[in-house]
């Protein structure tokens, strides 16, 4: 049996909980759809955190219970929502002015390929036979102060989608701060790659060898 | 006496031409005009340019247009929805323009259509296929994405209160694409649930001035849950 047996990979609620960890209180935060929307279990109940979604929400709640459904509040995905004390309602102008302003400290978001100076792509497989569909993913990633990408290092084949160029559609240049992954967490940035943290078990050479790009140990 | 409420659809929606470019308001579900939708149905103008967030799902509203072949463009964000059928059968048959927009990039040119921009410089997209053949220009060391207004002849748009000279009230996240396409549009034509007698709507709370709207139509809404 290969070394790679014993890597402690994260699950996805290990990792939803990882995340978290890096949000402070009073933080102004989208969670993209799909997998970052976990992040929000996490985040201290006791804290004030403020969830944006690009639809008209600060301040957005969990899901509410069956009785409570009002299809007037949404989040991105479409799928009922609450909104907490102290939220409140905009229209989609000032929405994204909240991102492109620079207003919104911190964006989650999934990806395609990420590269190692931080291009992002999220959007599009390039397949020529998928209908294009982009909605706010292109304004978060170049809006937001710090964009976390949040996602498996390696696909199901084992491929790398930490790349040193993207080869899937752009949804921003140099803009993802950092990855958080089932292997560990890497910053990005004009320097290249630099691992901050790595699961027990794996080493950097490890991961180099998986992910085939150039790797430092974060200073 | 100036009173912008009309009594049926078919009124509010009297003068829409074939090849109208129509916004309408909504995001996913909230905040869709439905009646005013199918009133555009009904009435039968065609080769029409839709701009909205959403291309419509299941056999209603948007899609239903798009279905019945009465749509020449798209121009949106997000048209891939489950159920967004029509849609798709139509674009993949090549009967169907899409001018697919980032969100943000579509609410700022509706924005500067509404309020007389000649154009916006804007950072998203830059860089990527959708500012492809665009100008670009640096701007503070940052570079930026010129993109023109977004004009409508027709903005259909649902509040969820009016009084009679058009002041509008929005109810929690349909406001959405309403009080920027309610500027945008060269008539703007929306449905309400209620239309409160004048004075009677708190000024501080109104979101869109009466100034940007031309005709209101009520929609009693009778299926909503009171919560």
């Amino acid at each position: 049996m290969s070394a790679a047996d014993t890597i402690q990979r994260l699950d996805k609620q290990q990792l939803a909980r990882r995340v978290a960890r890096d949000i402070p209180e009073g933080a102004y935060v989208n969670l993209g759809i799909g997998l970052p929307t976990q992040v929000a279990n996490y985040l201290d109940t006791a804290g004030d955190y403020f969830l944006h979604s690009e639809n008209g929400i600060l301040g957005m709640g969990p899901a509410p219970d069956e009785d409570h459904i009002d299809w007037d509040l949404i989040n991105a995905g479409k799928q009922p929502v609450t909104l907490l004390n102290g939220g409140c309602f905009f229209h989609h102008g000032d929405s994204f002015s909240m991102m492109r302003g620079g207003h919104i400290d911190i964006c989650v978001m999934g990806a395609y390929q990420v590269s190692t100076r931080g291009d992002l792509a999220n959007w599009h497989t390039g397949d020529p036979d998928a209908i294009p569909a982009v909605g706010g993913a292109m304004d978060l990633a170049i809006g937001a102060k710090q964009v976390f990408v949040m996602m498996n290092l390696l696909t199901k084949t084992g491929e790398s989608k930490l790349v040193e160029h993207c080869t899937y559609p752009l949804t921003g240049l140099g803009c993802v701060s950092r990855i958080y992954s089932e292997l560990g967490v890497i910053d990005l940035g004009p320097d290249g790659a630099k691992v901050v943290e790595m699961v027990d078990n794996l080493t950097l050479e490890h991961l180099r060898e998986m992910t085939g790009v150039d790797l430092t140990m974060a200073q | 006496m100036i009173d912008k409420q009309v009594r049926t659809v078919a009124e509010a929606l009297e003068g829409l031409q074939d090849g109208a470019a129509i916004m309408i308001s909504g995001f996913g579900e909230a905040g869709v005009p439905a009646e005013l939708i199918d009133g555009v149905v009904a009435q039968g103008a065609c080769d029409l340019t839709i701009i909205s967030n959403n291309a419509g799902t299941g056999d209603v509203g948007i899609a239903a247009l798009i279905g019945a072949g009465r749509v020449r463009k798209v121009i949106c964000s997000y048209p891939r929805m489950v159920g967004s059928r029509h849609f798709e059968e139509r674009y993949r048959a090549g009967e169907l323009e899409l001018e697919l927009v980032p969100q943000g990039n579509l609410a700022a040119r509706i924005q500067a259509a509404g309020s007389g921009l000649g154009a916006i410089f804007t950072p998203t997209g830059y860089g990527t296929k959708l500012a492809e053949g665009k100008e670009t220009r640096e701007i503070d060391g940052r570079q930026y994405v010129l993109e023109y207004p977004i004009q409508a002849d027709v903005a259909l748009v649902k509040a969820y209160k009016a009084d009679r000279w058009g002041n509008l009230v929005y109810r929690k996240a349909a406001r959405n694409f309403g009080p920027i396409m309610a500027m945008a549009g060269k008539t703007t034509i929306v449905q309400v649930e209620d239309i409160d007698p004048l004075g009677t709507l708190d000024p501080e709370t109104v979101v869109t001035p009466g100034i940007f709207v031309d005709r209101i139509v009520r929609i009693a809404d009778a299926g909503k849950a009171a919560a």
